[in-house]
């Protein structure tokens, strides 16, 4: 996966032709840490369907709040370089990873 | 293969059990879907489980908790479990992925989630200024104003936590002036704050902004007066729900979805057990969510055996379901 930060984030994701994939995660937050290892095997199975990202928000939180980021895990689909959805930590929790492939899915 | 014990949940409860059940040389799986150590692992301002009270933090406890159980053999399996079959001798348990794991006794842990408020802007601002997690979301509110909503132990905690962080903390109270329904060590502790902000009799009507956290409309139950809060964030600790919908007609849940047990954990079918955040029961701390893992593994331990059936009859749950606030 792409690590995002304050340079290239507008190269990667912003300026960006087809599907890219963020996740907004931090060390300090438990829930994205548990999730990770989901998001990483996410990723590799669907590599070439999209571009995959993680972004750490310590360090880049005004990055994050302004992809109206303001809580994490959030995991992000942005399609020619906007935004088309978003799962906020509760949909994550209740949907896990499989209704994130399934939105993958509908969007490739 | 079919394990004698069963583990759904590696909160503290189910790490117990696991350790518990290893340790009496039974073959003994916790399924989890997520990281191990439950809700305890997602705050790091932990004091009063016994015995760890030097800079330790929920994920730390939680982690020997996990070292402790995976010592005496407990296997870890991943899963998120939405099926149950708990009837007759062999159990069974199917995950989201479909995979399917067999046991002779099963030990339910599911655990519990913050519960929500259920006002208009809560679903649609969560991620863009409500919270549930305050080491999670801490760090994106430097230097802002914020709201915490409820006064049980778990909010004044954590929103001493957010303090390191933020500008202000403003605690929506539903109780009258000076009454929080925490401990009086961490009520104290807050009073003494210069950064906490009270409003008391009052509850919060709605979460207003568009695309992130402009406000809080809030209303005194008193006199009806409503007025809004400008705040970037609000974090909501208003206590728990439990996690069994999964669980809805497999096995007897009471009125707000906790399993009632016996003493000794047993629920309604024999040969099942409950632990933890989703039992009924009056405390729900790790201390209590351990205990209630260790008798429900030597409880199995017995049913095992062959020398107890087991089972919570209708008539115990009458009486507990009686006794239940």
């Amino acid at each position: 996966m792409i690590e995002l930060n304050k340079e290239n984030f507008e190269a990667e994701v912003l300026q960006a032709e087809g599907l890219v994939f963020v996740d907004f995660w931090s060390e300090k937050c438990e829930p994205c840490m548990a999730l990770m290892p989901e998001v990483i095997a996410f990723a590799e199975k669907n590599a070439g369907k999209a571009k995959f990202c993680k972004l750490d928000t310590a360090g880049n939180k005004r990055l994050a709040i302004s992809q109206k980021v303001m809580g994490i895990p959030t995991l992000v689909f942005y399609k020619n370089g906007e935004k088309v959805h978003t799962f906020d930590a509760g949909m994550i929790d209740s949907g896990g990873i499989a209704a994130v492939q399934k939105k993958l899915d509908e969007l490739v | 293969m079919v394990y004698d014990i069963l583990i759904v949940g590696a909160g503290p409860g189910g790490l117990t059990a696991g350790m518990y059940g290893s340790r009496a040389k039974l073959s003994t799986a916790i399924i989890e879907k997520g990281k191990a150590g439950g809700q305890a692992a997602t705050t790091t301002e932990m004091e009063n489980y016994p015995g760890f009270f030097r800079e330790t933090t929920g994920p730390g406890v939680m982690g020997e908790f996990e070292a402790h159980a995976k010592q005496f053999g407990t296997v870890f399996l991943k899963g998120n479990v939405t099926e149950v079959s708990l009837e007759g001798e062999v159990k069974s348990v199917t995950t989201s992925a479909g995979e399917t794991y067999q046991a002779r006794a099963i030990i339910l842990a599911p655990g519990a989630e913050p519960r929500t408020i259920g006002v208009p802007g809560e679903g649609k601002l969560r991620g863009k200024g409500v919270s549930y997690c305050a080491t999670c979301d801490a760090d994106f509110f430097e230097e802002l104003d914020v709201v915490v909503i409820g006064s049980g132990d778990a909010a004044i905690e954590e929103a001493m936590y957010l303090t390191k962080f933020v500008e202000s903390v403003t605690i929506v109270v539903i109780h009258d002036e000076g009454i929080l329904d925490c401990n009086k060590r961490s009520a104290q502790k807050a009073f003494e704050n210069s950064k906490f902000k009270w409003v008391w009799n009052s509850t919060v009507e709605e979460i207003q902004g568009d695309e992130m956290v402009e406000g809080v409309l809030v209303k005194n139950i008193r006199t009806g007066e409503k007025r809004v809060l400008e705040v970037n964030g609000v974090f909501v600790f208003i206590g728990a729900q439990p996690k069994t919908d999964f669980l809805k007609g497999k096995i007897t849940l009471d009125e707000w979805g906790y399993i009632p047990t016996s003493e000794k954990m047993e629920t309604n079918i024999a040969g099942v057990y409950a632990v933890g955040d989703a039992r009924a029961k009056y405390l729900r701390q790790v201390v209590t969510a351990a205990a209630d893992g260790a008798i429900a593994a030597c409880a199995a331990e017995k049913f095992l055996e062959g020398h107890v059936e087991g089972r919570l009859t209708r008539e115990d749950i009458e009486n507990l379901t009686k006794g239940a606030k």
